[in-house]
């Protein structure tokens, strides 16, 4: 189960902490009343707060501080009703204003965790460090020129959310639930949507390894800005080996900032932060301290919702779904909406079934989306109560399906239009099996005689005579009756 | 009309509201005096042009019956605050050629009110100074000689030394100041005119070059403490765009000066007795308590216990807020960029060239003392001793209404003298700089002469947002000092 | 304390101002008075004492969630020693 590093000394476990910056879903930035939207024209999203000009000064977004209490309340932190800001001080020219004002030694959020969810079903909890609200830098691009940056400061002050675990994970794969699962949690309280190619959610990986059995940490390397899982995932297993090897052959780790590049597949030292780091943090003393009441916490926690861990929970008490099902209908709060929608008032395995076979399977094959889902979650409910009324049998209900993707209309439209009613009718049933019985004397007498694997034959040429509409139970029933004369 | 440049701001006001002069008149006549007073370097930059067409519309605005506070006043804004369309250099070479696509609050709310802005005053860069011998324009000349020596070019003190020599040399009838350890009460009081820095919190701060964010207060510098008065009414009151400024309603600055000050307690420290005091700025100081005792106030001598630290506490928060604050300064958006191979040599290169001995200099302690390893030892320990300071205030007004101290150490001193030890010229402001720390408004006032001819100023320092109190004192002192000599040929 | 001539490079590099060899002596020298008035404030006892950052006796005040702002790029760019295709330019960096 441990992930384990073979080397040729031993075996190396693996340490990780995570710093996620997620971006916070507002309309106008931290300390600015510039839009936030993604996409726009270079430097058009621009105040003159943002670009750091002379005798500019922040003022807080209360919507920012907000989705900040949201999001360690769903973590189940500690939120400190006295926050900071302080200046991070330090040079890039995508940092107009020479710091950026982030929170240091009073973070708005403090210790919270997070609740993986292994494949197997089990569960692992996963320390929280601290949460703190700080202003994103703007977006240096340096292949647009043989010798020039590029500087654009759209992005320059937007809220981010720092969230930092603590070093509890200890493989690639834990490492990939873990953003999994703040993702999800993210887009359930509607703090940031999650989106990882736009940059609204980073990953900044600490890693380093030890032998099995040592308990201290080693020195660690830090891999800024991975902008998927799987990348974060490659990063760290690439970075781990690295160590394994560097200290197999008797060599140390420097502490540094590393880069992973996702065409070779490795991390490399990056160049521009070799200079040694010190920032001088100092209390901003533009900003006064952040004191928050607790009736405002109180307030924002009344209005939480269902987050995905007591979603789950319940989904298996309620609906007697298994752990893994459960897992994958709560990831999105969507799904497990659609889900639920289905389910209401109906057989919830068959519901579940439903939803995470013919229908994930048709968003895949579709390309299509939640948000724009193949079938909605209405015509799945009236596609199932179909089969439960008699009026499809499991058989029709799957062609129907593919109408219904097909087409987008209601299943009992589909089943009047194309007449793929079931046959329940005894005399239509009863014609069809005279006609079969008429034209086949030879076989009726091999059941006969015995040879009763063959009614599976008759059933067939029913079935196909009705195309496929006659129920098959009575089908089946009253052949038996017919040909063995029962 | 050729003593249009001697008229106060409420001379102005009310003879302009009687129409004996138009506003455009009384910007003509300041602009002549400016010409004239070319030889005080006290602007950066003239804007004659624009100031008339602003005289022609507040004369529209008079006739309308629409007019402001101010309307038609001539005033010069001190080059650190923003003014949109106008070049605004912090007097600093790295800010030069800079047009702020922006106006700052402070001088925003002046045009509103209809004063009509004369240019740009001269400072010490970026307001770190206080003889207004640091400004890469060039320093400014006080107005006021010496008796003794008239050819020698004194300092009018600083940073706001441009407004100061500007008020006092009638080319405008006020200017702004900004005040972050005594930049508007140490040049008032060099250039014997009447400053005061209000409570940290009651002008805005935004659009003003920023120097050391917890302390820079903007303020009025004029002739009179009514002046002063009228001004700070123009110039306060809360904004939104600045965290720290406070939602509290202005009162009318002006009504306070009733001239009764029966039965005020005026605080007298103990402590602002140091080694080196100006014997005759000493013998000012107790003139300054008898006619307050004269006018039914009761000196009490007060103990501000920690007031010989405030200098050094100074020294570490105002630079290590300054490292920070000019790290905007790296010519990449606005101002000179000198190139680099790199980016960093294109950062290094930049602000060496563009920033002069003083602001360097700054610049390396505030890095300092915020370093790793260096943070404790010095700016926590300055922000503790910042605390102690402003509680010594808070225990003295328990039981005094205002506190009077001299100003200023000494007169004016001449250019390059006492400048090669930075530590020494910092002594200019011993009186000044513990109100700063705590916050607190304080005003100065001429109160007399030293036998060399040269202003000396006292200051008056109230409790936080009881600049009231200052101006009823003040105005009871200004009258008693009866303050009439100005400087040679003006 | 005094600072030496690497302690002055250091804070120098920090800060992004260059400073040339022979300018660190004196540099030192007069950082180094600086540093020894402002260190005499380790004669005040301190113990307890919470440090004070700001004189306003207030909390922050917060703004509503309202985009006011933007859509002037021109007066933003207005300003710049250098530009190209609507972008600050600087010398490229290597990462
Ligand atoms: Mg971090
Ligand atoms: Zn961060």
């Amino acid at each position: 189960m441990a992930y384990i590093i073979q080397g040729e000394t031993g075996d190396w476990e693996i340490v990780i902490g995570l710093e996620v910056h997620a971006q916070v879903t507002s309309k106008s930035k931290l300390f600015s009343g510039a839009s936030t939207e993604f996409g726009a024209e270079p430097n058009t999203q621009v105040s003159f707060v943002d670009a750091g000009f002379p005798g500019m000064l922040p003022v807080i977004n209360e919507i920012c501080v907000e989705q900040a209490v949201r999001t360690g309340l769903g973590l189940n932190a500690r939120i400190n009703l006295t926050s900071v800001f302080a200046r991070k001080n330090y040079f890039y020219a995508d940092l107009p204003q020479g710091y950026q004002i982030s929170q240091f030694d009073k973070p708005i959020v403090g210790e919270g965790e997070l609740v993986l969810d292994m494949p197997d079903g089990s569960t692992r909890t996963v320390g929280i460090e601290r949460l703190h609200l700080e202003q994103d830098a703007g977006k240096s691009i340096h292949d647009m020129h043989p010798s020039k940056s590029f500087i654009d400061l759209n992005r320059s002050g937007v809220a981010l959310m720092e969230v930092v675990s603590k070093p509890d994970l200890r493989s690639p794969e834990e490492a990939g639930l873990y953003l999994t699962k703040l993702r999800s949690i993210l887009r359930y309280l509607g703090t940031c949507d999650g989106n990882m190619q736009e940059g609204s959610m980073r990953c900044d990986a600490n890693v380093s390894v030890r032998p099995v059995g040592e308990t201290g940490l080693r020195t660690r390397c830090e891999i800024k800005n991975v902008n998927s899982i799987r990348y974060v995932q490659q990063a760290i297993e690439f970075e781990a080996r690295r160590h394994v090897d560097v200290y197999e052959a008797g060599g140390d780790i420097r502490q540094e900032t590393r880069l992973f590049d996702s065409v070779k597949v490795e991390t490399r030292s990056m160049r521009s932060k070799e200079q040694a780091h010190d920032y001088r943090y100092f209390p901003d003393p533009d900003l006064l301290p952040l004191v928050i009441e607790q009736g405002f916490v109180d307030g924002i926690k009344a209005g939480l919702p269902e987050l995905p861990d007591a979603k789950k929970a319940r989904f298996m008490a309620e609906y007697g779904l298994n752990a893994y099902d459960a897992g994958v209908l709560v990831a999105e709060r969507i799904s497990a909406d659609f889900f639920e929608t289905v389910a209401k008032g109906r057989d919830a395995k068959i519901a579940c079934n439903w939803v995470m076979g013919d229908f994930f399977a048709a968003m895949n094959a579709t390309g299509k989306t939640m948000e724009n889902p193949p079938v909605s979650a209405t015509d799945l409910g009236g596609l199932i109560d179909l089969i439960g009324d008699g009026t499809l049998s499991g058989r029709l209900a799957k062609d129907v399906f593919a109408l219904m993707v097909e087409t987008g209309k209601a299943p009992a439209a589909l089943v009047e239009e194309k007449g793929l009613r079931q046959v329940t009718d005894t005399g239509a049933i009863e014609a069809a099996i005279d006609v079969v019985i008429k034209a086949n004397p030879d076989k009726v007498q091999q059941v006969r005689d015995g040879k009763t694997t063959l009614l599976g034959w008759f059933t067939g040429q029913v079935m196909k005579a009705t195309q496929g509409k006659a129920n098959p139970a009575m089908v089946n029933e009253m052949l038996a009756k017919k040909v063995l004369g029962e | 009309m050729s003593n249009l440049t001697d008229l106060t701001l409420a001379e102005g006001r009310d003879k302009l509201a009687k129409g004996e002069f138009t506003a455009v008149e009384l910007t003509q006549a300041h602009i002549q005096a400016i010409e004239a007073k070319r030889n005080l370097n006290a602007f950066i930059v003239e804007t004659p042009e624009l100031a008339l067409e602003e005289a022609k519309a507040s004369d529209l605005r008079r006739r309308a019956g629409t007019n402001g506070a101010m309307d038609g006043l001539a005033i010069g804004i001190k080059d650190l605050f923003c003014t949109k369309g106008v070049q605004t250099t912090a007097a600093s070479h790295i800010l030069e050629g800079f047009k702020p696509p922006y106006e700052s609050t402070v001088s925003g709310k002046l045009k509103a009110a209809g004063a009509i802005s004369l240019g740009k005053l001269n400072l010490d860069e970026f307001a770190m100074g206080s003889s207004n011998q640091t400004s890469y324009f060039g320093a400014v000349e006080n107005p006021w000689k010496r008796k003794s020596d008239p050819t020698a070019k004194l300092v009018p003190g600083g940073s706001s030394g441009g407004s100061a020599a500007a008020v006092a040399a009638r080319m405008v009838m006020a200017a702004t100041g900004t005040d972050t350890g005594g930049s508007i009460r140490q040049p008032a009081a060099f250039c014997g005119i009447t400053g005061i820095k209000p409570t940290y919190g009651r002008c805005s701060r935004f659009g003003v070059v920023a120097f050391a964010s917890s302390l820079d207060q903007a303020g009025p510098m004029a002739r009179t403490v009514r002046d002063c008065a009228i001004m700070l009414g123009s110039m306060a009151g809360f904004d939104p765009n600045d965290s720290t400024s406070v939602n509290m309603a202005v009162p009318d600055f002006e009504a306070a000066l009733t001239g009764d000050i029966r039965g005020l307690k005026i605080g007298i420290p103990k402590e602002y007795r140091p080694v080196g005091l100006s014997e005759e700025v000493a013998k000012v100081w107790e003139q300054g308590v008898e006619w307050l005792k004269a006018a039914g106030a009761t000196p009490v001598e007060i103990s501000l216990p920690h007031t010989k630290y405030a200098l050094p506490t100074y020294y570490i928060i105002a630079p290590a807020e300054c490292s920070s604050n000019l790290a905007r300064y790296d010519g990449l958006r606005f101002g000179l960029r000198v190139p680099g191979k790199s980016l960093d040599e294109m950062y290094a290169k930049t602000r060496a060239a563009g920033f002069g001995a003083e602001v360097r200099r700054r610049i390396l302690i505030g890095t300092y003392v915020l370093s790793a390893g260096y943070y404790d030892a010095y700016y926590a320990k300055a922000q503790k001793v910042r605390r102690l300071i402003a509680d010594d205030f808070a225990k003295a007004f328990e039981t005094v209404d205002v506190i009077l101290t001299p100003t200023a150490p000494s007169a004016a001193f001449g250019q390059g003298e006492g400048s090669d030890d930075p530590v020494t010229m910092w002594l200019n402001d011993v009186f000044t700089i513990p109100t700063s720390m705590a916050g607190l408004p304080g005003l100065s006032l001429p109160a007399g002469l030293s036998s060399d001819g040269l202003p000396l100023g006292l200051q008056l320092i109230g409790r936080p947002f009881d600049e009231e109190t200052v101006f009823k004192v003040a105005g009871v002192m200004e009258t008693a000092a009866n303050f009439t000599a100005r400087p040679e040929g003006i | 304390m005094s600072l030496d001539k690497a302690t002055v490079r250091n804070i120098a590099n920090l800060a992004r101002i260059e400073v040339r060899d022979e300018e660190l002596d004196h540099l030192a020298g007069e950082l180094s008075n600086i540093i020894t008035f402002v260190e005499q404030l380790s004669e005040v006892n301190t113990d307890g004492v919470e440090p004070m950052t700001s004189v306003a006796a207030m909390t922050l005040p917060m703004r509503k969630d309202v985009v006011t702002d933007g859509g002037r790029h021109d007066a933003v760019m207005a300003n710049a020693p250098e530009a190209e295709d609507g972008f600050f330019t600087v010398p490229k960096v290597v990462e």
